[in-house]
């Protein structure tokens, strides 16, 4: 049983940092219709770039925290303008152009990103300082960090601020009538391309956000992190329903739980024949049979329309 | 009475159909003006030149004294031109309210930084969008329906909507593409009571539509489109007895 709610805690954890990606690629879907693969990148370069803030930092008599923030603080601009850059060099030019060409290129921006990471940050493995307080607390028999609480928390506070601005601000609203139409929403006075941008940014900033979150709670970053983290992402987006936000969160945290689970149980279901290290096998997995038999998600419906 | 709108020598072909043949014509500030023709003379096709879904081969547009350049859609909208739709071309999955509240988002300012701050400013300006908004759907005749998605309205509540989203972007031209199309003989009667209300308050307004005698009731000029060209234009009872517009609609070998 202590197994099982350990899982639980885990999956959520790892959920929350799989919905923060998966609403990157799922607003960018939802506004243009397109799969941003390089978005999984954009985590990366932001987990990197905090990386550097805080070793930075690191000797300095600032309380760990307080270090930890300042490398997210620094994150969050640096990924958002990388962002930006991605929309405006690579896909605006190919607005008009058949749907297969974006996605060729966002493949492209992927590759030259983890390059330009590697470039930057070498190709070792980077620990992730242990500034953070990592005392576990006990419940029912399992153990949670402080770090743990605060990335499920944080991340459901990002997400229902998220919510609120789409649905409740004006340019929330600009965003829903250009996913719902460009052509119209212009023709109502919305400039599309600065709500793109926007849709961009916004993405990107999450993306910076969950970058740190995975890497201080895996204590390790690296140059081809983002390749996994992202089609997992991208996984959960497909299962929650692409270009639809709440189907992204769901997609997320089910995404999590689903892994951690069958990590925590593939050694016993096969006598020991798997370990625990299959654990990326179950996204997989999971991504084939949405597709097979649910190919709009749990949450999506309009797909058919953008197809 | 100044010109509001004057187009100089528009032509538009696809492949090898001309589907506007220099079309040249000027509207004037306040009067509703009539652009009819049978179906495919390439009265939709001017719209969308003139809205910038299509770019013109030859030819211009000029708005209030200025030429009228358009980049991007939204200067069109800027320019201070809206349009409705033929083909109802709603925000479906929106609510009546928000379809109308996104007309604003042109003239008004906020944005991610307000929207994540909430500041009183932000709050204020979100607050003058939905009262104005408000008042739209009730000019237009649908305030009971404000809450309801747009796709859940009556077809005729429907495009009322189109117009009243159009007319939140603050139009100088309000361009209404068949909006008596697929209407019942009540609706479109007190359609013609709004465009004449929309008239009273001084917007000028371009009508493609095909109801001839609605057509006839309200529009101060009347130009005829018949296979990409301008045959007719004049007031309304002189275009009805112009032998031209009359072989245009009746056929060659009644004329």
């Amino acid at each position: 049983m202590d197994i099982f709610i350990q899982q639980i805690i885990n999956g959520l954890v790892l959920g929350s940092i799989y919905a923060l990606v998966a609403l990157g690629y799922t607003m960018v879907y939802g506004i243009m219709g397109l799969i941003n693969f390089a978005h999984g990148e954009v985590v990366m370069i932001g987990a990197l770039t905090s990386l550097s803030i805080i070793k930075l930092l690191a000797g300095t008599s600032l309380p760990g925290p307080v270090v930890v923030l300042i490398g997210l603080a620094g994150a969050i601009p640096v990924c958002m303008a990388l962002g930006f850059t991605i929309e405006r060099v690579a896909y605006r030019p190919l607005r008009a152009a058949p749907r297969l060409a974006p996605l060729i290129t966002a493949i492209g921006v992927s590759i030259v990103l983890q390059q330009v990471g590697m470039l930057i940050w070498g190709r070792n493995y980077h620990a992730f300082p242990g500034l953070l307080p990592t005392t576990p607390r006990h419940i029912l028999g399992a153990q949670i960090t402080d770090l743990q609480v605060l990335i499920v928390v944080l991340a459901a506070l990002i997400m229902a601020a998220l919510i609120l601005l789409v649905n409740t601000t004006r340019i929330g609203r600009a965003m829903r009538a250009t996913a719902e139409n460009p052509d119209i929403a212009g023709l109502m006075g919305v400039d599309v391309n600065q709500i793109i941008s926007i849709t961009f940014v916004i993405g990107s900033a999450l993306a910076a956000v969950a970058g740190v979150m995975v890497s201080a709670n895996y204590s390790i970053a690296h140059y081809y992190m983002g390749f996994i983290l992202g089609l997992k992402a991208f996984t959960a987006a497909v299962l929650g329903g692409i270009g639809n936000m709440g189907g992204a969160m769901l997609g997320g945290v089910l995404l999590g739980l689903i892994e951690s689970l069958g990590a925590g149980y593939i050694g016993d279901l096969t006598g020991g024949f798997l370990g625990s290290n299959y654990q990326d096998v179950f996204a997989f997995f999971v991504l084939i049979l949405v597709l097979v038999f649910r190919p709009s998600g749990l949450m999506g419906e309009k797909l058919a329309e953008r197809a | 009475m100044g010109v509001l709108l004057r187009a100089q020598g528009v032509s538009k072909s696809f492949g090898g159909v001309q589907a506007l043949r220099e079309i040249s014509l000027s509207i004037d500030q306040g009067e509703i003006y009539g652009l009819i023709g049978p179906n495919g003379a390439g009265k939709t096709t001017f719209f969308n030149a003139l809205t910038g879904l299509y770019s013109c081969d030859r030819g211009e547009f000029e708005f209030d004294g200025k030429p009228l350049k358009v980049r991007a859609p939204h200067e069109v909208a800027r320019a201070g031109i809206a349009r409705t739709f033929q083909n109802i071309r709603l925000f479906a999955n929106m609510t009546a309210l928000e379809n109308v509240m996104v007309g604003r988002h042109l003239r008004t300012r906020a944005g991610v930084i307000g929207a994540v701050l909430r500041d009183r400013a932000t709050r204020a300006e979100e607050q003058a969008i939905e009262v104005r908004a408000r008042e739209l759907l009730d000019y237009v005749g649908i305030a009971g329906r404000a809450n309801d998605l747009a796709r859940h309205l009556a077809y005729g509540d429907q495009r009322r909507l189109e117009i009243a989203r159009a007319l939140a972007t603050e139009p100088r031209l309000l361009a209404l593409d068949e909006p008596a199309a697929g209407m019942n003989a009540t609706e479109t009667a007190s359609l013609r009571d709004l465009i004449e209300a929309l008239r009273r308050d001084g917007i000028t307004i371009l009508l493609i539509e095909h109801d001839v005698r609605l057509v006839m009731g309200l529009c101060d000029r009347v130009a005829v489109l018949d296979y990409g060209e301008k045959i007719a234009e004049d007031v309304p009872e002189k275009v009805q007895k112009d032998a031209k517009v009359i072989e245009a609609y009746l056929g060659g070998s009644l004329a």
